[in-house]
């Protein structure tokens, strides 16, 4: 196998929003560079829809306390206040920004950013909905994504797509590079480097029903986790209320900002029962518990495990559920919710402006991640000592912004707010600091496991670990949770983690081996499902997207802190808590 | 209900290419993606291909099936089946199996300059340009565009000639040439008014059929013929 090695200042890891947007800011000052596994067009910001959120009023008034009151009450508490403050108060100025790079936004008559309403997005701290998502119809990821890798292309940034980064460079408490394979021949690159920032996304690959790219494994966290780095609040993963039945895929919110609403079995909006002033706009934790509710007692339709999503015009104007409470037609339905409605079409064989779709939540968001303050830096232990030179930003860090659950649009402002301060802090830092030695053998670790995972003569096929760890994952480690049923899935993962050490594959060749990578991705998910349901298990309460049924009330008193899980040597995993930042927010009960 | 695959296979290392063939059950609502990932995790882990987010946004998995291009993450397998017969997109080197080498289709996506350009200081009250509700719309159905190459590997012009610029950079000049806060029009003008630009497309109409985005895509290439001929936008 041939290797090479590069030098750069700073390397990216990930070319989704976060990791372009940081590369855009890295690459103005220090030698950059962004690998990703996929081309970077293909990254997964690319499929959000509904919108980025900013206090821009352009459509009513609005003020970023009241978006950060928002999302620290979305977040039921955990948000750590300065982070969630920094992120509201440049909310507005990124997406300007973002403007200014071309990002084709829809306009309002006066010609200003077009702004929609969004669940949990609130005036005047609860009052009711407010118009707060900028947006491109139902494709604002989509544009986003383009047009960030078009001002890097502008911009020259170097890109090596389709090199999958397999291992980070720590030595001593320091960084000095990722090892990647480059997927096309095979071959192995070490990238030496000061720092590095890894924007690999989610790993919602873990759940059986889940929206998330067949890509989403958990890359970055798991390798740097692997290397001793925590990882914080992992039992906190958004199940979003409306995924395609069966097949998981993402409706937007927007459906029901737009004044779509939640009917079960009887033709109840049974949203009105549960949420009384945010109705089917309430957070998505709440609204995936509901509609887990509603099937438990027999009220899914049919008696089935789903309930309608119903954007029919008659349907909207009959609840008034539009914004301002205003007559919708199917032209206008069409014309704001273009791609959903096509999905509707396409994959359910549904007519949506004739019939409801049928929904089920599905796993959608990692709220927890690799921990970082609000420069992106990462940071290793309770007392937030930075680990110089590492760097993450995206769905793959926890700021917390987003604390126990995340509203709608605020991972598009996550990265594009902290994939920003992400490569300018990169660059700053990598102007001042030396290039550490490179350790003896970088590569020693990846070649071996990839000669353990090519060479194996095993009897396990990594599709059959994979299929059980998503079952025991979504059966257990779901929605809903009890001690019981997440040891349950613990106890399974651990012995598929037993099992993996016997997987095998097929092709043994170097060159595009997707199964080589499908294998290696499966590792990275097993390790973080174990490191989910450890922290899972030992968090005795029930707080945003964590529930428990064994313990169904918030404790402030014990557990409004941050969970850390640390690998340590031989694999034994350690907890330790930090604690939540609280500015001027104090934690009261959350009611929507 | 039962399908038959046939595949079009390509190994790199050995070079050698072949059909193999698959029989498999499969939900008539299964899409054709879930086909290759059964071949793939139930019978040949050798298979190559690349997918990510399965539902016809990434771009990732265009391929010709049962010879026209589409995405196969969004063709139901009622709609193609019993017998499906899946190969690489035409017109771009195969790397393996189904994975084709899109550098050159990138490289031509950047000769026009696919990014917005707009020297004018920006808005002293620090907020957003404005643009009317109507020049947004004039660009919409090109932004759409998610770079998977159907169009271009579908269009008969590129496989005569490689060299042509092809529809979909066409289609990434025209979202800006549109856009009425670009200010590059004229350059990008200049990359299309070429024997390998514009003037090369013959409204085979290819491009329209296999865009999974629906993009009027002959439309937006002669509204840059126009604007060439006519020197307006």
């Amino acid at each position: 196998m041939a290797e090479f090695i590069h030098t750069f200042d700073a390397i990216v890891v990930g070319a989704g929003g976060a990791g372009l947007m940081a590369a855009l800011q890295a690459s103005r000052h220090v030698k950059t560079a962004v690998l990703s596994k996929l081309y970077p067009t293909r990254s997964h910001t690319g499929t959000a829809q509904g919108g980025v959120a900013a206090p821009l009023g352009n459509m009513e008034e609005d003020r970023w306390e009241w978006y950060a009151y928002d999302t620290i009450k979305g977040g039921d508490y955990l948000v750590d206040q300065d982070a969630a403050e920094i992120l509201c108060r440049e909310a507005a100025d990124a997406v300007i920004e973002l403007e200014h790079m071309g990002l084709p936004f829809d306009r309002t008559p006066e010609g200003r950013i077009e702004q929609r309403r969004f669940g949990g997005h609130t005036r005047n701290f609860g009052e009711g909905p407010v118009m707060r998502s900028c947006k491109a119809a139902d494709r604002t990821g989509h544009m986003i994504l383009q047009t960030l890798y078009q001002q890097c292309i502008r911009q020259q940034v170097t890109f090596f797509d389709e090199y999958h980064a397999l291992d980070a460079l720590i030595v001593d408490g320091t960084v000095r590079g990722v090892v990647a394979v480059n997927v096309n021949d095979g071959s192995l690159h070490v990238f030496h480097s000061k720092a590095v920032l890894f924007a690999t996304g989610g790993s919602g690959r873990m759940w059986k029903i889940t929206s998330n790219a067949h890509s989403l494994t958990g890359d970055g966290m798991s390798l740097v986790y692997r290397r001793g780095v925590p990882l914080e609040d992992m039992e906190f993963f958004q199940f979003h209320p409306t995924g395609i039945y069966k097949m998981g895929i993402l409706l937007s919110e927007a459906a029901r900002g737009e004044g779509g609403v939640f009917i079960n079995d009887k033709g109840e909006r049974f949203m009105e029962r549960y949420a009384p002033t945010m109705k089917d706009l309430a957070s998505r934790d709440v609204c995936s518990r509901c509609i887990y509710l509603e099937v438990r007692e027999g009220r899914g339709i049919g008696g089935k495990d789903y309930v309608y999503l119903d954007i029919r015009p008659e349907t909207i104007n009959k609840y008034k559920s539009a914004p301002g409470g205003k007559t919708v037609t199917a032209e206008q339905l069409e014309h704001a919710l273009p791609d959903i409605i096509e999905m509707m079409r396409v994959y359910m064989g549904v007519e949506p402006m004739k019939e409801g779709v049928p929904i089920q939540p599905t796993a959608h968001y990692a709220m927890g991640g690799i921990p970082t303050n609000v420069n992106a830096e990462v940071v290793i232990d309770e007392k937030n000592k930075v680990l110089s030179g590492l760097y993450a930003a995206g769905e793959v860090a926890c700021v917390s912004v987003h604390g126990a659950n995340r509203l709608g649009t605020n991972s598009l402002v996550d990265l594009i707010v902290f994939g920003r301060r992400g490569g300018k802090a990169m660059a700053e830092y990598a102007k001042q600091a030396d290039l550490l030695p490179l350790p003896r053998d970088p590569a020693a670790y990846v070649r071996e496991e990839i000669a353990r995972l090519r060479e194996s003569k095993g009897g396990e096929k990594p599709v059959r670990l994979r299929d059980e760890m998503q079952q025991a994952m979504m059966d257990n480690v779901g929605v809903f949770r009890t001690g019981p049923m997440v040891q349950d899935a613990l106890t399974q993962v651990r012995e598929l983690k037993e099992r993996y050490k016997n997987v095998a594959i097929q092709d043994r060749s170097q060159r595009f081996n997707t199964d080589l990578f499908e294998a290696w991705e499966l590792g990275s998910l097993l390790d973080l499902a174990e490191a989910t349901a450890v922290s899972a298990l030992a968090r005795e309460e029930s707080r945003g997207a964590h529930y428990r049924e064994d313990f169904s009330k918030r404790d402030d008193v014990n557990w409004l802190k941050h969970t850390l899980v640390t690998r340590g040597e031989g694999g034994s995993l350690k907890l330790s808590y930090k604690p939540v930042v609280i500015t001027q927010w104090q934690p009261k009960e959350r009611k929507y | 209900m039962k399908v038959h695959l046939k595949i079009q296979r390509f190994d790199p290392e050995k070079e050698k290419s072949w059909m193999s063939e698959y029989d498999l059950e499969l939900e008539p609502t299964d899409r054709v993606l879930d086909a290759l990932n059964a071949v793939k995790w139930q019978q040949d882990g050798t298979l190559a291909y690349r997918r990510s987010c399965a539902h016809g946004i990434c771009g990732s998995d265009a391929m010709r099936i049962n010879g026209r291009n589409r995405l196969a993450c969004k063709v139901l397998i009622q709609d193609v089946a019993p017998v499906i017969v899946i190969q690489p997109l035409l017109g771009l080197p195969v790397i393996k199996d189904l994975i084709v080498d899109m550098e050159g289709f990138f490289a031509k996506n950047r000769k026009v300059m696919p990014y917005l350009v707009n020297d004018d200081p920006l808005p002293a009250d620090g907020r957003e340009r404005l643009q009317s509700v109507a020049d947004r719309a004039r660009f919409d159905d090109t932004t759409q565009c998610i770079l998977c190459a159907a169009c271009t590997t579908s269009c008969p012009s590129f496989w005569a000639n490689g060299e042509y610029i092809g529809p979909a950079a066409i289609v990434q000049a025209h979202r800006f040439i549109f856009d009425s806060r670009d200010q590059l029009t004229e350059e990008r003008l200049n990359v299309l008014n070429d024997a390998m630009g514009v003037w090369r497309c013959r409204t085979a109409f290819n491009c329209v059929e296999a865009c999974p985005r629906e993009i009027n895509i002959t439309k937006a290439i002669a509204e840059v013929k126009n604007a060439l001929v006519t020197g307006r936008v």
